[in-house]
């Protein structure tokens, strides 16, 4: 049977994985940037904390996927049901291109225009939201892009916590040595990733200034 | 002016010295005084101090030392927001929001005071003329700009809020001859309508002797003398004569054609 068939065959389940696997993405990413964002701003606001928050998102971002989905195993509540572990998991891997990102947009506004806007009197909080933000909105945007491609590649590593996703079927095509199997599960999966690409890759386009 | 003190100077620097952590100081005993409604030039040469001392003023630095007092009240004292609202800043790299329209950038202090939008609108059109750009302009962003447009924007919303003090860093400084000769014109226009307290900071001699009702010359960090713009070219002070010296001899006469 080749992949087109199988896919047609199965397609009321690859639509539940796939609605699966864009809620274990979407949550994660929204809690990633719920979190990331405002911990970038609060680095550029106290240098003093740089170096521990993007080191240990650095550190995070080097643990493999099914070590972290392990380690977390033990956690309460978070470890009882495997959805919730998933997306502790790919919160905490979208945070380091959010951190990163949100500093190096702030950092990067030109230095004459914050000098400008703290000379003719705007509050910290008047240039952060007036000025800073804005003008590193294009750059925010494209770490929240890089970290939704990332997070719909490792979701699929979540089935195998059991968490479901595409990646219910890249494991079972494994198990089976069956390739049609696991492309029912990546062909999905890399549209996904491509549709979020393109579409916050546009989104990142239309909110840059310039 | 509503902020005046009637009386006393508006800017004083009482002793002050300025210094980042332990370094020696980048500014030594400041003694200086600025007059109400006079341009005062900080004429040195790069690193002697100047763009340092203008910052004391709206305390974007704070003195290591002694203290600087704006109508007679020590910055440190200030509430920083109001200080600074009542300072406008020029700098030469203007600083535009490039992601703000003219009107906002001219706009955007009177909006956060509160104006309502009406008269914000007929401020911004009002100060477009008054630095001589066509109030077309109002709906352009800075980016569409030439480099003389976009500092006159720089010095229109500096003056938003019609603020008693101005202060300059090298406002002209990035600009061609030519544009910089018609802003330096345009200055003096506007400054003898307005009358503001301009502190302006510059390494050329002719703009100080040009702009400038007192030119105080600065060198490592001290301020070496004060002297009226007349009093200048005339100057037995050593470091005067080499920077006398360094522009040539023939800009004295120059100033005087110019001025009258």
């Amino acid at each position: 049977m080749n992949v087109w068939q199988f896919m047609l065959q199965n397609r009321s389940e690859i639509l539940e994985l796939t609605l699966e696997h864009l809620w274990l993405v979407g949550i994660s990413t929204v809690l990633a940037v719920l979190i990331g964002i405002p911990l970038g701003i609060l680095i550029t606001r106290w240098p003093a904390l740089n170096k521990p928050v993007l080191g240990s998102a650095n550190i995070i971002q080097t643990i493999p996927s099914l070590a972290l989905f392990g380690f977390l195993l033990p956690a309460p509540w978070i470890g009882a049901r495997a959805d919730r572990l998933a997306i502790l998991a790919l919160t905490l891997y979208a945070l380091l291109p959010l951190i990163r990102n949100t500093y190096a947009g702030i950092k990067g506004v030109d230095p004459a225009v914050v000098e400008a806007g703290r000379g003719m009197g705007l509050t910290d909080r008047q240039l952060l939201l007036q000025v800073e933000l804005p003008l590193a909105l294009g750059v925010i945007i494209a770490g929240v892009r890089v970290a939704t491609v990332i997070s719909v590649g490792l979701a699929t590593i979540a089935a195998a916590i059991g968490a479901g996703g595409l990646g219910e079927y890249i494991f079972r095509g494994l198990a089976m040595v069956n390739n049609s199997v696991i492309l029912a599960g990546a062909i999905p999966a890399a549209a996904m990733a491509l549709l979020a690409d393109v579409s916050l890759g546009w989104l990142e386009k239309r909110l840059s200034p310039h | 002016m509503s902020h005046s003190s009637d009386q006393g100077d508006a800017i004083e620097f009482h002793k002050v010295s300025f210094r980042i952590d332990h370094s020696r100081d980048l500014l030594h005993d400041i003694n200086l005084a600025v007059n109400r409604g006079e341009t005062l030039i900080l004429l040195g040469r790069s690193g002697s101090g100047k763009t340092t001392t203008l910052k004391l003023v709206n305390r974007l630095l704070t003195p290591s030392e002694g203290e600087v007092r704006v109508e007679g009240r020590p910055t440190r004292e200030w509430d920083v927001i109001r200080l600074r609202r009542m300072t406008g800043y020029v700098i030469q790299d203007v600083g535009l929001f490039p992601h703000f329209t003219v009107e906002r950038n001219i706009g955007l202090v009177p909006k956060i005071e509160g104006w309502p939008a009406s008269r914000i609108q007929a401020r911004v059109q009002e100060l477009l003329r008054l630095v001589g750009l066509d109030p077309g302009v109002a709906s352009h962003y800075p980016r569409e700009l030439s480099g003389g447009q976009r500092q006159r924007v720089g010095v229109a919303r500096a003056l938003a809020a019609d603020p008693p003090i101005l202060l300059m860093d090298e406002p002209f400084g990035a600009l061609d001859p030519i544009t910089r000769a018609e802003l330096q014109r345009e200055f003096l226009e506007l400054q003898k309508r307005l009358k503001k307290t301009v502190v302006f900071v510059t390494h050329d001699l002719r703009e100080a002797l040009l702009l400038g009702t007192r030119i105080a010359l600065m060198d490592a960090g001290r301020l070496v003398t004060i002297k009226t713009a007349e009093e200048f070219p005339g100057s037995k002070e050593p470091l005067i004569v080499a920077y006398l010296d360094a522009f040539g001899s023939d800009f004295a006469g120059r100033r005087d054609g110019g001025r009258s």
